[in-house]
């Protein structure tokens, strides 16, 4: 499996998003059969297929005098916010060489991001019909003794996931919350269209965390993953 | 006349959401164009045309739900395309 990282840095949504369809374009041509595209974007919220109009609770002026950009893109899933305090994974992959799944691919992006949080201590979990990673607020670590995951009534959002396949080619991915400093602009939307409290690594552990120091971990996992069809 | 049919998608997926057709009914298709746009959990997916020819019949509209294995289109295949067979 030839596999290629591409860290691109903090960088504007749309040059990332037109890099993906370049490296979709390569893997469509077999130059290589997937690639992992690692970034953080300066503030934009975007538009998934299953948004409406009413999950973004500002006026098109406010967004662009906060300096937010707004773009409607091809991804499943409602609306959510990106910024730099974000790490964000593109796995632009060819799952014709892997396992041909919706699902599957989905629940394997929440696995990774599990076992990332797992590093950390913290409890990553998962809500039949709301796809990404979520922590229990009153027990968000590993070793709480007290578990009420079950219930889901404390949840917050920590991973975000929304992808789009096009001839069984992935593309769009994950973004997972790191910095405490940049969940205040979730407020501005609906996150997938739902009342969602969202929370970080850093809100949770309470230190610094450098989004630098998580990538090769990630890329790690993601290595580790692609055996999959085994 | 070629059906388009919803293929399997992976294990415990019934059905899809229509997002996007990518042509009207009476448009002309090539193969492998994209036709439509689906929606499961959060992510859409293509469905390419099977063949040339023109898109003589939707059966489902944007926001309907499909079944795995439910015809969504009728193509009527260009002549050209029937002669090559």
């Amino acid at each position: 499996m030839d596999f290629r990282i591409f860290n691109l840095g903090l960088i504007d949504f749309k040059k990332a998003w037109q890099f993906q369809k370049e490296i979709f374009k390569e893997i469509k041509n077999d130059s290589f059969n997937g690639a992992l595209i690692l970034c953080q974007h300066y503030p934009v919220i975007t538009v998934g297929r299953q948004a409406t109009t009413e999950n973004i609770k500002v006026s098109r002026t406010e967004l662009k005098n906060r300096g937010i950009h707004m773009y409607g893109i091809e991804r499943g899933g409602g609306v959510t916010y990106h910024g730099p305090g974000q790490l964000i994974a593109y796995p632009v992959l060819n799952l014709n060489y892997l396992k041909k799944d919706i699902h599957f691919f989905l629940r394997q992006l929440e696995e990774l991001a599990i076992e990332l949080l797992s590093d950390f201590g913290i409890k990553g979990l998962r809500y039949k019909g709301l796809t990404g990673v979520w922590i229990d607020k009153s027990c968000p670590f590993l070793n709480n003794a007290y578990d009420s995951s079950e219930k889901g009534l404390d949840k917050q959002k920590i991973v975000s996931i929304g992808i789009a396949i096009r001839n069984w080619i992935t593309f769009h991915g994950m973004s997972i919350n790191v910095k405490k400093d940049d969940l205040d602009n979730f407020s501005l939307i609906k996150p997938c269209g739902m009342d969602i409290e969202m929370t970080s690594l850093e809100s949770i552990l309470h230190r610094d965390i450098e989004i630098d120091d998580i990538k090769n971990n990630l890329i790690l996992k993601f290595r580790n993953r692609l055996n999959w069809t085994a | 006349m070629t059906k388009v049919v919803l293929p399997e998608l992976g294990e415990g997926i019934e059905k899809a959401t229509v997002s996007y057709w990518y042509f009207k009914e009476g448009e002309k298709v090539n193969e492998k164009d994209d036709l439509v746009e689906l929606t499961t959990d959060k992510a859409t997916f293509n469905l390419p045309s099977p063949c040339s020819g023109m898109l003589s019949e939707i059966f489902f509209r944007e926001g309907d739900e499909v079944n795995i294995g439910e015809v969504l289109a009728i193509i009527e295949e260009s002549q050209e395309n029937r002669l090559q067979r």
